[in-house]
């Protein structure tokens, strides 16, 4: 039975690493209608800059954040500038395939500027099982993983507050419920799309830190982002809060799968097995757990 | 001047719904045809049969395939690729298991396996709509793969799940040679695609557009949704499973599961959305220029390298590719959302008017 804790608690975890990628996808979904493919180029980019700027210049932690924090506003407002403004009033498909292209463009950026090779992320957090857990439960928590839990409570928590709270976050919400009417009672809609986007840069950054420090800086990084979109669908697109049960219960279902089903059918199930199971579960609930419900009107 | 249909009077019903209405436009076809025919394999080399015909060919099957699902239909799928993959473990063992049996046959029926298992992933668009049906189609792309891979027997238990496809014989013919695989290529295709446009403009093409545009309308005007998109998953899967199939016999010769992948799925979707969504035309010249454009600019940085002596390594060239690529991409939406045939219509009004425009 601790067995079955110690992989489902570990599932959760690593959920909480998904649903940190998830988050980007539906702050700028939430808030533009786009469906950002280039979420992963992006937590890639912010990874690769922070390594890079770190080996390059011998910075330290703070400075180096700063810096990639910075270049990842400046690459969100470049996106809003060059892509989407001139993409406004297009099909969502259309807006999509930019966002594929985006992804394409990232990924030769970064390693055109940083090198190919494969870099080791220390963030100063120790991958080790946590002693006291482990004597007296017997069960294996990485503090790592705890810590990551822990930034993305605290992110969302953040973010939540933001969207609720403040001026910008109330623009926003408006923003993303009609772009017409909130153009009409004067939001800015330029700036808001490149708030949101800066914000999604940052959520890169803190999602990349985290799957860099675990996995190595390296091109595999962009892949986390088609490890989120299961979690999207079974989340709901357009609920933060979706994003994070949706990782919990991904992650928990995917490592039980491994463990429990994967040796009968022969092994290397992770690639698919989250798409399948989120596929029947919107044959239950098509929006999602907490996607907005859509009436279809002729 | 040259290019316009004053004149031509049409006295049947026939005449009024031909495919192509106006006699220039014709003349237009036929040439194309004739140089597909007769003087690409008069004139063309062999690298240039391998290298570029015959993927272009293949990949625009792929395309005509994807675009009467997307373009059509209005269904969005991100697994094209998977269902390439059945189209050619299918025709493999087919070709494989049954002694004697045709080749030809052999993609048809690997076609129509792959047109089966699109109605099953198909089967949830009725209830997902939009990009949950995009992230729903992802299923297929991954478990279709790993399916192949894992269980040994769609492979014939090779090693690393390969397949090595079969040599081509037809009626005691050998097509052995590239031009005998291009003319292969070249007729299977000019067919389908032929079926393909009078496909879309029959009572079927219409109801996948009436879905397409809005699907609560088409039901109400009695229009059967499922029916509808099934056939469009069948359909464009069938297409898909053919260029599979094709890929596999006529231009690789071997293939792995996993060269059936997310990239080559994307490939196929840029090629719709570049060539125009919804144009059986726009299939075509998408998959020409997606299929070219890597070619071309490894030419270009290759020329570059030796004019100013960057002595970029091989890592950056790719990596300039890449940017090249996605940024190209990004301009063609901005420029032209429709794709290449709405520039190509375009051409044709003006055309029309040329030389003296109002």
């Amino acid at each position: 039975m601790s067995f079955f804790f110690e992989v489902l608690i570990g599932g959760l975890l690593a959920g909480v690493m998904y649903s940190l990628v998830a988050l980007g996808f539906v702050l700028i979904y939430k808030a533009s209608g786009v469906f950002n493919f280039a979420q992963g180029a992006m937590v890639f980019f912010a990874a690769l800059t922070f390594v890079g700027l770190q080996e390059k210049f011998a910075l330290p932690f703070w400075a180096a954040f700063g810096l990639a924090l910075a270049a990842m506003i400046v690459l969100g407002i470049l996106t809003e500038r060059i892509v989407l403004r001139p993409l406004v009033n297009q099909p969502q498909i259309t807006l999509f395939m930019a966002t594929i292209g985006l992804a394409f463009f990232i990924e030769g950026l970064a390693q055109l500027i940083w090198g190919t090779n494969v870099r080791r992320l220390d963030i100063g957090i120790k991958d080790e099982p946590i002693a006291a857990v482990l004597e007296r439960f017997d069960i294996v928590i990485s503090s790592f993983d705890l810590i990551a839990a822990l930034a993305a409570g605290v992110l969302v928590t953040v973010l939540a507050v933001f969207f609720q709270v403040t001026r910008v976050g109330r623009a926003l919400r408006a923003v993303a419920d009609d772009h017409q009417a909130a153009l009409a009672v004067g939001i800015p809609l330029k700036q808001i799309w490149a708030i949101v986007w800066s914000v999604a840069g940052f959520v890169a950054l803190v999602a990349g830190l985290m799957w860099g420090a675990r996995n190595g800086v390296q091109f595999a990084l962009t892949f986390v982002a088609l490890k989120a979109l299961p979690v999207l669908i079974l989340g709901g697109f357009e609920s933060v809060l979706g994003a994070i049960v949706g990782g919990l219960i991904i992650g928990a279902l995917e490592k039980l799968a491994e463990v429990y089903l994967g040796p009968h059918i022969g092994g290397g199930i992770e690639g698919w097995f989250a798409y399948v199971m989120a596929l029947m579960f919107l044959l239950v609930r098509p929006e999602g757990l907490f996607g907005e419900k859509r009436i279809d009107r002729v | 001047m040259f290019y316009r249909e004053a004149g031509q009077f049409k006295t049947t019903y026939a005449a009024d719904q031909a495919l192509l209405p106006i006699r220039q436009d014709r003349y237009a076809m036929l040439v194309i045809l004739a140089i597909a025919f007769v003087g690409v394999p008069l004139f063309a080399g062999d690298y240039w049969l391998t290298a570029i015909l015959i993927p272009f060919l293949v990949f625009a099957l792929a395309t005509l395939g994807l675009n009467i699902l997307t373009g059509y239909a209005g269904q969005l799928s991100l697994g094209s690729a998977a269902f390439m993959a059945v189209g050619a473990v299918a025709a493999y063992n087919f070709q494989l298991r049954i002694p004697g049996m045709p080749i030809l046959l052999s993609f048809v029926l690997g076609g129509v396996t792959a047109a089966l298992v699109g109605m099953v992933f198909g089967l949830p668009s009725l209830r997902i709509k939009g990009f949950y049906l995009a992230v729903a189609t992802l299923a297929a792309q991954f478990f279709i793969p790993w399916l192949v891979t894992k269980v040994g027997w769609f492979s014939n238990y090779s090693a690393s799940g390969v397949i090595s496809a079969q040599p081509i014989e037809i009626l005691g013919v050998p097509f052995d040679t590239p031009l005998r695989k291009y003319m292969l290529v070249l007729a299977i295709v000019a067919l389908l695609a032929l079926l393909a446009k009078n496909m879309v403009r029959s009572a079927i093409g219409r109801a996948w557009m009436a879905v397409r545009d809005m699907d609560v309308a088409a039901e109400v005007i009695g229009i059967r949704i499922l029916r509808t998109k099934l056939i469009a998953f069948a359909v464009s899967s069938f297409y898909c499973g053919v260029a599979g199939a094709l890929y596999a016999f006529a231009y690789l010769g071997n293939v792995e599961p996993d060269g059936f992948n997310l990239d080559l799925s994307f490939r196929i979707l840029f090629m719709v959305i570049v060539g125009g969504v919804g144009s059986i035309l726009g299939s075509f010249l998408g998959a020409a220029f997606i299929t070219l454009m890597p070619i071309f600019l490894e030419v270009v940085l290759a020329e570059l390298n030796a004019v100013f002596n960057l002595n970029l390594d091989p890592g950056v060239t790719s990596m300039a590719q890449l940017l090249v690529f996605g940024g190209l991409i990004i301009f063609f939406l901005i420029v032209e959302p429709h794709g290449l045939a709405r520039l190509w219509q375009i051409t044709k009004e003006k055309l029309r008017l040329w030389p003296f425009p109002y």
